[in-house]
């Protein structure tokens, strides 16, 4: 068996980043711990196996994805196996106007979206279907690269790549819809320059 | 490089996932091109706000319980 100690030293200081994960793959509080502490245990019974030298995030990320799938998937009868419309390239900068004419005076797009509650974001993210949920959570949050992304979640590196940028244009659509409910865009100030 | 080219693949860009000529090719792009400059920057902003809103910290409950699992001293609090 591993030595605890050593074991703690090394896999410890990911679980706030396991736990955020956790969160938005199962949506709520008591699963996601429940999910963080499995993937302790399981990482600790294979810590043998660990090869050091190896990309130990990465390791961990892959049991807290393989635990998700198998145990938590399994309680739907069947895995989720959604397809999204495709959106276009720089959905939401298109439609916050970013593309017309630059005016100076205008609040820049970025503002919007720092103007959007930490909890509407958790939910879009948390509103995508599984699959491209999983591979935007690994890529934004986590910043995996495609090939790491592939082999935690053992689809190909196409697969991935579809999945990120899919995911992300969906993400965004939803974070459109937020902004145009509340009303949040660029606006022009009407005093500034006169 | 035109707009719609460097559009297509601003996820990769912006990801590292490019080969170095399609990089270069791009970067050309961009420093041609302000309106998709500022397109590519807005997607590294959107990428920041939601890595800074989707942020958690683990709850020193479970911290604890794991350390119990693995029969170790919990962290300090």
């Amino acid at each position: 068996m591993a030595d605890p100690a050593q074991f703690a030293e090394l896999a410890m200081p990911f679980m706030s980043a396991l736990y955020a994960a956790a969160l938005r793959m199962t949506r709520n509080p008591t699963d996601a711990e429940d999910l963080v502490q499995e993937t302790y245990l399981r990482a600790y019974r294979g810590f043998d196996g660990f090869r050091e030298g190896t990309n130990l995030k990465a390791w961990l990320y892959k049991i807290l994805t393989n635990t998700f799938i198998n145990q938590y998937r399994a309680r739907k009868r069947r895995p989720e196996q959604v397809d999204l419309d495709d959106t276009e390239d720089f959905y939401l900068f298109r439609r916050l106007g970013g593309l017309e004419a630059a005016d100076a005076t205008r609040t820049p797009e970025s503002e919007v979206l720092d103007a959007m509650p930490d909890a509407e974001v958790k939910e879009a993210l948390e509103a995508l279907p599984e699959q491209f949920r999983m591979a935007v959570i690994l890529a934004d949050i986590e910043g995996f690269s495609y090939k790491e992304i592939a082999e935690i979640l053992d689809v190909p590196i196409g697969t991935v790549m579809s999945r990120i940028h899919r995911g992300r244009r969906q993400l965004q659509k939803r974070l459109w819809e937020y902004a145009e409910r509340n009303n949040l865009r660029p606006r022009v100030d009407s005093t500034a320059g006169s | 490089m035109d707009c719609d080219h460097a559009m297509h693949r601003v996820y990769e860009y912006l990801d590292g996932e490019l080969t170095v000529w399609r990089r270069r090719a791009i970067a050309k792009h961009l420093d041609e091109c302000p309106p998709c400059a500022d397109g590519f920057y807005f997607e590294i902003e959107v990428r920041r706000v939601i890595v800074s809103k989707c942020k958690e910290q683990a709850p020193t409950e479970l911290r604890a319980k794991i350390a119990t699992a693995l029969g170790i001293e919990p962290p300090p609090a």
